[in-house]
């Protein structure tokens, strides 16, 4: 049907915004100054055997692609290198059989990595999220509700000022509150922890987690509340709200079963494209709460120039952002039915 | 009950708050929606309710509908003062009086197929024992609003029909809780001129059928000729002229309903009729003119217009029209 095939073609398109997406992310840090070989160990005394020992370890003699040494024109390499002998193919060839690489500073597959901050950044976020999408709409919905009265003042108002809040200040105040109320500071857990039963673990992260989801929750939710007021007083003026009073549904019926399905419409994008996002962190949050999640490993990773690293992170971050956009779409055919899935 | 007491609106009035009082101003101002309306709805009968856009048709509408609450006046039905209800009481009463809004494209849900938003009113209402009768009174209201066969449209979206298939679905999802009062507010405007006919119409059938009383709200006095029984028209809030369709199409006394009437576009060219062209714009519901609230635009307004407030006049058993001119 007609249905399936603008589906299909929907993931045809995500499916070639990844592959672009893998290309401009090698040559992008292959453009960056500064030798990689040489981030890592800052040491002077390093011998130039040993560096280009590094260099060859991690196939950095090879040229970037055929013609060029790097991609810095200046540097022409010779064009009788074989091609798939290059930096990029080599990549490619590595990316289809899922090989991520090995980070240079840290000398792990970049994969591990990855995939060990990335749940604990899924964890953190995602918490995170879940709690302002719920409080967020729920203010929003009550603003919208009681448009132009003290509680939609209020919840404006507070709204805009959480919004506006900078992430680490709040994060620093929490922080300042946490040390005063015995919640711990840093990490993910306390150290020794993993000696523990099953329960008193999650109990110890559960803990950890606390204030950073906080900060999240109170940043992210005012956006969700401003959204979901706005499109639900849209909705609530429109005619077909005053024909379902006229036919005799209650104002919970009218709510529930008219003006909260047509104004969710706009929030499933926000909401879409913030989930993709949770894969990236919160660096700021990740970073004040030294929370081992992936927007810290990017931060370490870009003071490194460690490739491999940000290359598999960057990767992922997109990855995550196309397929959530692609959700959205989807969502969106479903509950819109005019849009068509063109 | 008396037929007559079918549907009875005395002194009804409506003000809107245009601003709220200040420092600079000691009391606040207020919009005359409906500024003191009377008339009688008898049983499967049609009015018209004709004015220009402005004077408060579909603010009389919403009053009777009870989805606005009036500020002065009673509105009983069968005999019942209905002007204050409770939710529940309201809930019962709106089986009886149903409404098409004037825009189709506004006012279906664009989430809902056809056939939920016909069928959403017998489950708020608790109508029909299962699904398969809902389903025959949902088919019923379908087919007798134009719908046939009803089961091509169920499954469609509001999106996927036209303007008048679409105000069709309105009027069926009226018709599903089979009301005895019908309030069309301008039920054709946004419709093309083509289909206009064919909804008025299914109206005019609807009320020898389904024996349902029909307030028709429009600004097109062409329209109202060809079913109404009874037209009223009204000016800045007011009912000025009140009587059967013939009395006041063709015996208007009122000023404002003879211009009315004498720029309804006749068909044949080789008639000529003088045409009175009202001059100004509607006067500011916020401050209505003292004493006759036609006078600025009058063509034979009098000194005694802009002092005193025109009494209803009866003209016949059924025609009333507010002017000093028929004061004798």
């Amino acid at each position: 049907m007609n249905r399936s095939r603008a589906i299909l073609r929907k993931i045809g398109w995500a499916f070639f915004t990844i592959l672009f997406v893998v290309i401009l992310n090698f040559f992008l840090f292959r453009v960056l100054p500064g030798d990689p070989a040489r981030a890592g160990i800052r040491d002077p005394r390093l011998k130039k055997e040993a560096i280009e020992m590094l260099r060859v370890r991690f196939g950095l003699d090879k040229p970037v692609i055929n013609c060029f040494e790097a991609l810095n024109p200046i540097k022409l390499g010779s064009c009788a290198v074989n091609p798939l002998d290059t930096q990029f193919f080599i990549y490619v060839r590595n990316l289809a059989q899922g090989e991520l690489g090995v980070s240079y500073h840290t000398n792990r597959p970049v994969a591990d990595i990855l995939s060990e901050r990335l749940w604990n950044t899924v964890l953190l976020i995602g918490a995170g999220q879940i709690l302002s999408i719920i409080i967020g709409v729920i203010f929003g919905v009550f603003a919208a509700w009681k448009a132009r009265t003290a509680i939609d003042f209020t919840s404006v108002v507070s709204s805009l000022i959480v919004w506006s809040l900078p992430t680490f200040w709040l994060a620093i105040i929490l922080l300042f509150w946490g040390s005063n109320n015995g919640l711990p500071l840093a990490g993910k857990a306390t150290p020794g922890a993993s000696s523990l039963p099953l329960l008193q673990q999650w109990a110890d992260i559960g803990r950890h987690m606390l204030l950073p989801t906080i900060t999240y929750t109170i940043v992210y939710m005012g956006e969700y509340t401003l959204i979901m007021r706005s499109s639900l007083m849209d909705v609530l003026s429109e005619d077909y709200i005053l024909t379902a009073k006229a036919k005799g549904l209650s104002t919970f019926q009218i709510l529930k079963d008219h003006a909260l399905k047509n104004a969710m419409l706009p929030l499933v994008t926000v909401i879409a494209i913030n989930l993709g996002f949770t894969v990236a962190g919160a660096i700021q949050i990740e970073a004040v709460f030294s929370w081992p999640g992936l927007g810290g490993a990017v931060f370490e990773a870009v003071g490194r120039r460690d490739f491999p690293v940000l290359q598999g992170a960057f990767l992922l971050i997109a990855v995550a952002v196309i397929f959530a956009n692609l959700i959205a779409d989807l969502t969106y055919s479903y509950l819109d039915p005019r849009v068509q899935t063109e | 009950m008396s037929k007559d007491h079918f549907l009875e609106v005395r002194g009804l009035k409506k003000y809107f708050e245009a601003d709220r009082p200040s420092i600079f101003t000691r009391e606040a101002r207020h919009v005359h929606a409906v500024d003191g309306v009377d008339f009688n709805l008898r049983h499967s009968e049609v009015i018209a309710l004709v004015g220009e856009s402005g004077c408060g048709k579909s603010t009389l509408a919403l009053l009777l509908m009870g989805l606005e609450e009036p500020t002065a006046g009673t509105i009983s039905f069968e005999g019942r003062d209905i002007t204050h209800l409770n939710d529940n009481e309201r809930k019962s009463l709106r089986r009886k009086i149903q409404m098409v809004f004037q825009d189709p494209y506004e006012s279906l849900n664009p989430t809902q197929t056809i056939e939920e938003i016909i069928n959403e009113p017998l489950l708020v209402h608790g109508i029909g024992a299962d699904k398969t009768e809902r389903d025959g009174r949902v088919k019923k209201a379908m087919e007798d609003s134009g719908l046939k066969p009803a089961e091509v449209y169920l499954k469609r979206f509001p999106h996927e029909l036209s303007g008048g298939q679409r105000q069709r679905v309105v009027i069926a999802s009226a018709l599903v809780l089979e009301p005895e009062i019908l309030l069309a507010d301008e039920p054709v405007s946004m419709l093309d001129v083509s289909i206009r006919a064919e909804i008025i119409n299914l109206l005019a059938e609807l009320r020898i059928t389904r024996q349902i009383a029909v307030i028709f709200i429009t600004h097109d006095l062409g329209s109202v000729g060809f079913f109404a029984d009874r037209v009223a028209v009204m000016y800045l809030g007011r009912i000025v002229e009140i009587g059967t369709m013939l009395e006041v199409l063709e015996k208007p006394q009122h000023p404002y309903t003879k211009a009315l009437i004498s720029v309804i576009p006749v068909p044949n060219p080789r008639l000529r009729r003088e045409r009175i062209i009202l001059q100004g714009e509607t006067p500011n519901p916020i401050d209505v003119p003292q004493g006759c609230r036609f006078h600025p635009r009058c063509p034979l307004v009098m000194a005694t217009c802009k002092a005193s407030d025109p009494p209803f006049v009866t003209l016949s058993k059924t025609h009333q029209a507010a002017c000093l001119l028929l004061v004798k």
